[in-house]
């Protein structure tokens, strides 16, 4: 959950990157690394296998700047994507404030995003979270591929509830930042309803 | 949300800081942290500056959060003290009133024991206070009083943090 610090006056955020494996979560994160200045960010940290699939986690640090006086800091996280590395998405998913569900749009991974989409509601409600009541958007990437579902097939397979959803490529950055945006935004006016 | 959000004010902020500088020379180490079990820095003291302290915040809790998951596993609630041993220096990593974590880092100036001593009194201390701290927050929760410094924020403001 978010930490607000008066002494220093710092709100910390933490964002968490969910999908099956390969929909591109490491991706998202890595062209928002690129495309931040220097002194907006920290170190990005992936704990990866010698084949890059992620481990553990990325991380992502982001500060970009002041509200009101107060520094805002994002900390996005991806999880591991694939099916055996359960207990590291719980671990990740502890102290969440907002959530970016992407999804791979490719025809043949239906049944992967589905299934991730369910390990997420799961995962989250065993730490007493009900993502229908988080931050939360849903990104709809690899747009750019051939052998894909349309929007509609999409949002009645991982976006029944209607939640704000983006269509993206994150190779180039298309759909990337609107992504980050639209997170962080709900989950500032989370804070500001005051939960 | 199942739990309150965690609020740092000035007057916890400045006892943390006195009891951690205190740490520090007690235990003759080099840096002390404070970190958020979710990732999140609260404090340091020492050569702070010669560190990347976000990075070894969100992994010091990916730490504890991993061996807490093998504690579980092998059916103990969770590992409260982790010591790393490095060739020069060494990490002690503690978890303090179950909700945040301390870590020190010393050299053959210092010893085991003696970190693992003074950590003990200091830890017992910086708990009370967290533990005031959770009060406070739930007190706020519960009158449903929002602690969010803005109340008036708006779409340009979050629009500014991404232009
Ligand atoms: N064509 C295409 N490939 C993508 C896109 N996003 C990611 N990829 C590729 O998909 C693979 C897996 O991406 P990665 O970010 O590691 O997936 P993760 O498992 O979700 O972290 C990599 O080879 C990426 O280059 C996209 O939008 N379009
Ligand atoms: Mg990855």
């Amino acid at each position: 959950m978010s930490f607000i610090n008066y002494a220093s006056r710092e709100i910390n955020c933490k964002i968490v990157y969910y999908g099956p494996g390969l929909c591109g979560k490491t991706t998202n994160l890595q062209y928002i690394y690129q495309k931040t200045a220097p002194d907006a960010k920290g170190k990005m940290i992936s704990l990866a296998t010698e084949t890059e699939r992620t481990l553990f986690f990325d991380f992502l640090p982001l500060a970009l700047g002041e509200i009101r006086g107060f520094k805002t800091r994002f900390h996005l996280y991806t999880v591991p994507g694939q099916v055996f590395y359960d207990a590291s998405r719980k671990l990740i998913l502890k102290g969440v404030d907002g959530v970016v569900f992407v999804a791979d749009s490719q025809e043949e991974r239906t049944d992967a995003n589905c299934e991730s989409l369910d390990n997420l509601r799961g995962n989250l409600q065993e730490q007493g979270y009900d993502l229908d009541k988080l931050p939360y958007v849903v990104q709809y990437n690899k747009r750019d591929l051939n052998n894909i579902l349309s929007i509609e097939e999409l949002r009645r397979d991982v976006n029944p509830t209607n939640v704000p959803e983006f269509e993206a490529c994150a190779t180039t950055g298309e759909g990337v930042f609107e992504t980050l945006k639209a997170v962080a935004k709900l989950i500032l006016m989370d804070l500001k309803k005051g939960r | 949300m199942s739990t309150a959000q965690m609020v740092m004010y000035e007057e916890e902020f400045q006892k943390i800081n006195e009891i951690m500088n205190r740490l520090l020379k007690e235990a003759n180490a080099k840096v002390i942290f404070l970190v958020d079990k979710n990732g999140q820095l609260i404090s340091g003291v020492g050569e702070t500056e010669r560190f990347d302290t976000t990075s070894l915040a969100s992994l010091t809790a990916g730490n504890i959060a991993a061996t807490g998951g093998l504690a579980k596993l092998i059916g103990e609630k969770e590992f409260s003290i982790l010591f790393h041993e490095g060739e020069k220096d060494n990490l002690h990593i503690s978890i303090v009133g179950g909700r945040v974590i301390l870590v020190v880092l010393f050299d053959s100036r210092s010893s085991l024991g003696l970190v693992r001593l003074r950590v003990k009194k200091s830890s017992e201390e910086l708990s009370t206070i967290f533990e005031v701290l959770l009060k406070k927050a739930e007190d706020k929760e519960r009158r449903g009083v929002s602690d969010f410094p803005f109340a008036e924020i708006t779409d340009d403001d979050i629009d500014s943090l991404f232009s």
